[in-house]
Formats: structure tokens, sequence, C-alpha cells
């Protein structure tokens, strides 16, 4: 059997395809093993959900493709939670707040401070404390 | 020793030797204090943090009819009409008409007079809103415009407190989570807050005011200003390390400096959910190497700054005046801290980054020779303490 991996993908549903069992399927169907952080429904009915995939690179792309033909958009890079590097200070307020480290400080000299999206569980701690409005969600 | 005059004549030729405070203390190791004293010119310091007591003067020029302004929104921020015909206050921690504050808790403070100061910097169409009760020299009654900084005659950035000396760090001793300037404190001290550059900073590195008073040039977002005064509740005159370093507050500045020369990423609006809007401000002040013992004072590092560890659930809302613990700079840059044998995550509302930042930019502008020191004009008090305000009877 081939290797796993684990890929973090943002689902954008919209209007009326939030209701189907689309995750059942992924699971059930394509032998992923999920990890939701988080879901929101919006008062318009569309739906954004951020997660984890664990699987083969295949099994991956069959779910993907599975999940497309609802009209959903799968997006791998622009995940639910950002930094917005203009705005950020480095000031680190944020630091003590961030349960997985996801933001942290990458120089120790100039206390630069960093996001490394792959850690982040979109608790969404940073977005309530941080003063300067920096990071913000997608959703 | 040199006088501010051989030190700009230095300048002016474009031969000063100018480091930053952070860069000195190595030199100084290296180089020994006599050497070094001879050698550079000037240190450079800065801090970049919330600065609250902030704000600024605008004129906006007569309309036709004219008005003289009795109350008056800027992005439906309020500022002050106590002044002549067409000129305001803005101060940073206003609130936008309408904020809902606190009766949702913890407010989000998205938008208030910090980024009012922002955007006006930015150079962003801004709405004044205007009410007067008329008058037959200012008949208008009502104005609303619209306004970038290019169109006032004046933008002047006029704070009465900046520059705090050093600063508490912020700790909650409570069992909820609580809401303060110094941002979100979780319950039981689960994490603590500071809000200074440490061996960075401007009165850090003058602990006795010897180089900076009133008049002194300073760095204030890019622009050149000045010291106009001691800033609101400056004491000198608290305690001290044996090495001088104040253990607390102390020292303050009162700064001014034209805001149509300050470059937006240094003048920052601020959100604290729960507590309101600031301001952070970018400032850097140099420090003429007059003799070995100035040179001496720019050498502290973290590890000599100490910091009071205050709970911010009682006694700093009660004014106690109880400080849990001393904790210094270099501790604290660290992201931990011991409080009574815990250990406790920290975070900082001051930007070193930016500080670094600042020290490097009015380094480059001295060496090559935009930037002139200042002699101070009086120098700030260094024994004065903090009164507090007594809630009295009315007398009879
Ligand atoms: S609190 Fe905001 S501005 Fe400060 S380091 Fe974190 S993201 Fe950047
Ligand atoms: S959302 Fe939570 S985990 Fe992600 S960066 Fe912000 S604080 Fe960290």
């Amino acid at each position: 059997m081939s290797q796993t991996v684990t890929k973090k993908l943002m689902l954008f549903f919209p209007r009326c395809e939030c209701e189907k069992p689309i995750i059942y399927h992924l699971v059930k169907d394509h032998n992923l093993i999920v990890n939701v952080y988080r879901a929101k429904v919006t008062p318009d009915e569309e739906g954004y959900l951020v997660l984890d995939v664990t699987g083969t690179e295949e099994d991956i792309q069959q779910g993907m493709t599975f999940v497309k033909t609802f009209n959903v958009s799968v997006n791998y890079t622009g995940k639910g939670v950002t930094l917005d590097e203009e705005h950020c200070t480095h000031c680190g307020h944020c630091i003590t707040h961030c349960p997985t480290e996801a933001l942290h400080i990458t120089n120790r000299a100039t206390r630069e401070v960093a996001f490394n999206e792959a850690k982040c569980i979109e608790c969404l701690a940073c977005i309530r404390v941080c003063p300067f409005g920096a990071c913000s969600s997608a959703f | 020793m040199k006088t501010y005059e051989q030190i700009n004549n230095r300048i002016e030729s474009g031969k000063a030797v100018v480091l930053t405070a952070d860069e000195i203390i190595d030199y100084v190791e290296k180089k020994g204090l006599a050497t070094a004293a001879k050698e550079v010119d000037v240190v450079t310091t800065a801090t970049f943090g919330p600065m609250c007591s902030s704000g600024c003067v605008l004129n906006f020029g007569h309309s036709k009819p004219k008005i003289r302004m009795s109350e008056a929104w800027v992005q439906d921020v309020l500022v002050y009409t106590g002044l002549a015909a067409v000129d305001v206050y803005l101060g940073a921690t206003q609130l936008r008409h309408s904020d809902p504050a606190n009766m949702d808790h913890p407010g989000e403070f998205r938008y208030g007079g910090g980024h009012v100061m922002e955007d006006l910097v930015a150079g962003k169409t801004l709405q004044l809103f205007g009410l007067s009760y008329g008058t037959d020299c200012y008949p208008l009654r009502e104005i609303r415009t619209y306004f970038t900084i290019g169109d006032l005659n004046q933008a002047i950035m006029l704070n009465p407190r900046n520059c705090y000396q050093n600063y508490n760090v912020a700790i909650n001793d409570s069992q909820r989570s609580i809401y303060t300037y110094m941002g979100t404190l979780e319950p039981d001290r689960k994490n603590a807050s500071y809000c200074s550059a440490g061996q960075l900073s401007p009165l850090l590195n003058d602990p006795y005011y010897e180089t900076i008073g009133v008049g002194t040039r300073v760095w204030m977002a890019g622009a050149h200003g000045h010291v106009y005064a001691e800033g609101t509740q400056h004491a000198g005159g608290g305690a001290r390390t044996p090495d001088g370093i104040p253990k607390g507050g102390a020292g303050t500045l009162a700064l001014t400096a034209d805001m149509k020369q300050m470059r937006q990423e240094f003048v920052r609006g601020m959100s604290f959910r729960g507590y309101g809007v600031s301001l952070a401000l970018g400032i850097g002040i140099p420090i003429p190497i007059l003799n070995k013992d100035i040179l001496k004072r720019t050498c502290v590092s973290d590890r000599e700054i100490l910091a009071p560890v205050v709970d911010y659930s009682t006694d700093y809302p009660q004014n106690t005046g109880k400080v849990l613990c001393h904790v210094n700079y270099e501790q604290l840059r660290s992201g931990e801290i011991e409080v009574e044998g815990r250990k406790v995550a920290v975070g900082s509302l001051s930007s070193y980054y930016k500080a670094l930042e600042i020290a490097h930019l009015l380094a480059d502008e001295i060496r090559r020779g935009d930037f002139r020191l200042v002699e101070p004009i009086a120098y700030l008090p260094k024994e004065t303490t903090m009164k507090p305000l007594v809630i009295r009877e009315k007398p009879l």
C-alpha cells in the first residue's frame, strides 16, 4: 500500500449543498481519515469547512474529485485563518494565546513573528487578541 | 568629553559614528569604555508600542460661510472643539459614535481615535461632521464634508504622555478572564503581558535624563519632532536599581511632530477586546555620547532592567500599589517568567522588531546628515513622585 499523507483543506459549499453527507462518503467510500477543525454555515446557507484529510495521494485525489461533483470548491492554500504580514507589527502579543505555536518567533534577535499555517487549528484566539487586526478568518 | 556642537559638526561632515542601543553593548565590551566614548558620537534608542495619551490638533481652514464648530466628529469619532473656530483635538482613545463599547461584553472596539489618526497619516479621505449654534461672525450651523491630510492647514500630533521609561508586567490573579489595556489576561496567572522595548527604550538608556529633555529632537513615526514638556505622570523619583534603572514606570515624555511627515506603518490604531481603542506609535531618540558616563548608561542590557509584575484583577484597579515580584527583560523576552514559583507564559504589546527597525532608520538618517541633535533647553525633573487623586467630601 502506498504511503499516506495529511492535507489541510478548506471546502466551500455553495447554497443547498450543505445538507449532503459529503464527509460521510469521504470516510466510507474513499478511506480517508478526516479531522475537522472548523465548520460554519452562513445565514445565506453557504458552508465553510476546514479540515485535515489523511489517506493515500490517490484516495485524496479521488475524494476531492467526488467532492467537486457537488459544486464544492476545494482550496489547498487559502486557509480559514490568515496573517496579514503588512499589518503585523511583530509585537508577539498573540503568541501566548496561540495553543499550537502556529504563531511563533522566527528570529530570536529581531523578534520577528511568523505564522505556520500547517500548525494552525483554527481556534481563532489570535483574531480576538491581536490589537492590530492582523489576523483574520475567511469565514 | 564632546559637545553637541562637535557632534553636530561630525554629523554634518558625514563622519559621525552612530550605533543602536543594542549594538553599543557588544561594541563597548570589545573596545572598552574609554576608547568607545571617544569614537562613538550617537547611540540611537527607539520604541514602538501603545501610547494611549496621544492625539492631534487639526486645523480645517474656513468654509464659506464660516462655522465655529461647537461639536464635531471625524469619521464619527468625537473631537474636542473647545478651541478656536476650526481647530479640533482628536484623542487616540476616543470611541466611535454608537460603538456599543462593552454592552455585549467583551466589546470589540474596532475603530476609534487611534484608527482615525492612522487613516489620516495614510492619506485616506475622511469625513468631518460639525455642528454649531451659529453666531454673527460664524453663521453656518452644520457642516458635512470630506478631506485628506493634504487639505488641512495643520495636522500636529500633540501627545501629553509617551515613552514610559519602564512599565508593569500585567498578570491576572482572579478566576475569570479579564480584558485590559495590557490585553486579555487569562485566569489564574495563565499568561502575562509586558510593554517596553527594554534595552532599546529611550529613557532606559538615559535613566537620569542627562540628554533627553525639553527641546530634544525626536524621530516620531518618520517626522522630526521634539519633546515639548515632561510627560504627564512623569515621576523620576521612584525606586531604582543600584545602577539607576527605575524599577517601575518613572519618566515620561510629552512629544509633538508634524503628522504630514509621518509614515503609516509607525502610526497604528489598536483595538483591545473588552477595553477600548488606542494608538501604537514608533519613536526614536538619539543620545549624544557627551562623556563616558552617558555612554556607560546606554550599555544597559535587558538582564539589568527590572519590571514589576502586577495583578490587574485587583491590585491595579484598586490602586493598592502591591507588586508581586520583579522580573528582568531577558526573562520576559524568553517568553516565560517565574512568578512565586510558577512558570507563566508572557507576551509583549510593544514591538521590539519595530523598535529595532526605528533605531536603525534613525541611525541611518544621522549618518546621512539628515538628522541633527538639539541640546535640551530645560531638563526633566529627577525627584518628583506621582500624586494620587484623593476622593474628598465636599469642603464646607
Ligand atoms: S498580536 Fe497581531 S500584530 Fe502582534 S505579532 Fe501577533 S499577529 Fe502580529
Ligand atoms: S487560530 Fe488559533 S491555532 Fe491558529 S494561529 Fe490563531 S491562535 Fe494559533
